[in-house]
């Protein structure tokens, strides 16, 4: 019994039925992992982004060592520092929100060449034009430039969230009662590893076809001429 | 345990991480371009195998797919009468090369669909086979295009490594667990760990732009 649900044993098929309840409450904690990490990559990567365009090369040198640093280290790595070395200094999380600070650490290496490449993309000509019309830097910013650069960061934003939600069976390792944990317990205790963890396998295909699905409706939905800031 | 003596067993964790990067690199390479050209391919059985190698492999996680051979496939070889228990070596291996194979596959795919039509009609024009086309002359001109992206996925493929770790494979982040479970001495170990994974991603990225460069050879000139 898990989450006070007993599992039935009585056939792969009807193991398989009575443990989706379980799976599932899993899979809840799988979602906001996934969410919360992506949105500590969404505000964490748009600061590396903004350091590593920093006029200063005091400022920008360093913002891209720290990058490249993070995305060249493990999620498991990190998130054992975390979790491990954290405490030692007073800062005590739960094993969830650790996860989650994981997340959004090793992803927001990644989110911050998104926007990087999303704000390039905009061509030197619009910014020239902007100038031209005798736009201040702030509103060229705001009015020009955002709002081209958000039809392109979005669909790689999403991807990205579709690769959290991959990484987030890591966080099992700290103790997260997410999917793949939870299937490991229901096979610990009843000796069928197969029907738990092939669950959890057509689970996560179901989750990232939906995702992925809901990125390229997004992507199609999203005017290419850009969205104003109002 | 003074923290100079960590690094023999670290060491010998790191060579565990290289020989499991180079294995499984190689075989996704080869699983890479088998199916990444299967997708490609006219005959629809093969498409058919190809995709849905690529859609489960990347649609999952890498470490329920890691679970699932070590501790799932077992018990359906049990269920089909053969002995499919793989040693944590073999599982790790088998994981890391089906999953970075998946990713490749749609990276030699995009790669392959690049090569301009001109160079497919020309080939047709000297009478060459479909077989001749694909390998004298798609695959050549792909390949340059295949490299910076391969170059991210050697990466990602020596930082996937550490999750061997959790089927006890004696890797580079599982010697570091053991040693700190031993001398409780976090900081220290997963500080070294962390350098010590950056720099092999280091030297990675720099072997995979050497090849870059070798293999930009090949790339044709475009008119």
């Amino acid at each position: 019994m898990l989450f006070g649900y007993e599992w039935d044993l009585s056939s792969p098929l009807a193991f398989a039925i009575s443990i989706l309840p379980i799976l599932l409450t899993g899979m809840v904690v799988t979602i906001q992992a996934a969410l919360l990490g992506f949105a500590v990559a969404l505000v964490l990567g748009l600061i590396w982004a903004v350091l590593k365009a920093a006029p200063s090369r005091l400022i920008s040198w360093p913002a891209k060592v720290v990058t490249e640093f993070i995305r060249d280290t493990p999620l498991l790595v990190q998130l054992f520092f975390l979790y491990y070395v954290l405490p030692e200094y007073g800062i005590v999380l739960p094993a969830f929100m650790t996860g989650a600070l994981a997340l959004g650490i090793q992803y927001s290496a990644y989110t911050s060449e998104v926007y990087r490449a999303g704000l390039e993309a905009v061509g030197a000509d619009q910014r020239e034009a902007a100038r031209a019309h005798n736009l201040s830097p702030a509103r060229t910013f705001t009015h020009i430039i955002v709002p081209q650069a958000v039809p392109r960061i979005v669909p790689s934003m999403g991807n990205y969230l579709v690769s959290i939600m991959k990484d987030v069976p890591v966080l099992s390792v700290v103790t997260v009662l997410e999917m793949l944990n939870v299937a490991k317990i229901v096979g610990d205790r009843t000796f069928d590893y197969l029907v738990p963890l092939s669950m959890v396998g057509a689970l996560y295909l179901i989750m990232t076809l939906v995702a992925s699905t809901g990125v390229r409706l997004l992507d199609t939905w999203l005017p290419k001429q850009g969205i104003p800031l109002k | 345990m003074h923290w100079t003596e960590y690094f023999s067993p670290l060491m010998e964790g790191a060579w565990v991480t290289i020989q499991l990067t180079i294995y499984s690199t190689i075989f996704g390479a080869i699983l890479a371009f088998a199916a990444g050209i299967g997708k490609l391919s006219s005959n629809w059985a093969i498409k058919a195998v190809s995709v849905a190698y690529i859609e489960v492999f990347r649609g999952t996680s890498l470490l329920v797919q890691l679970f699932w051979l070590y501790f799932a496939l077992p018990i359906a070889g049990m269920a089909i009468g053969l002995d499919l228990r793989l040693p944590p070596v073999a599982a790790g291996v088998l994981a890391l090369s089906l999953n970075i194979g998946a990713y490749g596959a749609e990276v030699v795919r995009g790669a392959i669909q690049s090569v301009h039509k001109d160079q497919h009609e020309a080939a047709r024009a000297l009478n060459f086979t479909p077989r001749q086309t694909l390998w004298n002359i798609t695959i050549p001109q792909s390949i340059p295009e295949m490299m910076p992206s391969f170059g991210n996925l050697a990466v990602q493929n020596l930082k996937d490594t550490a999750l061997v770790s959790l089927i006890s494979l004696g890797d580079l982040a599982f010697r570091a667990e053991q040693i700190r479970n031993f001398t409780q001495d976090s900081t220290t170990i997963y500080s070294m760990l962390l350098v010590t994974y950056f720099g092999m991603a280091l030297v990675l990225t720099a072997i995979m732009r050497g090849l870059e460069a070798y293999v930009s050879r090949w790339r044709v000139a475009r008119s």
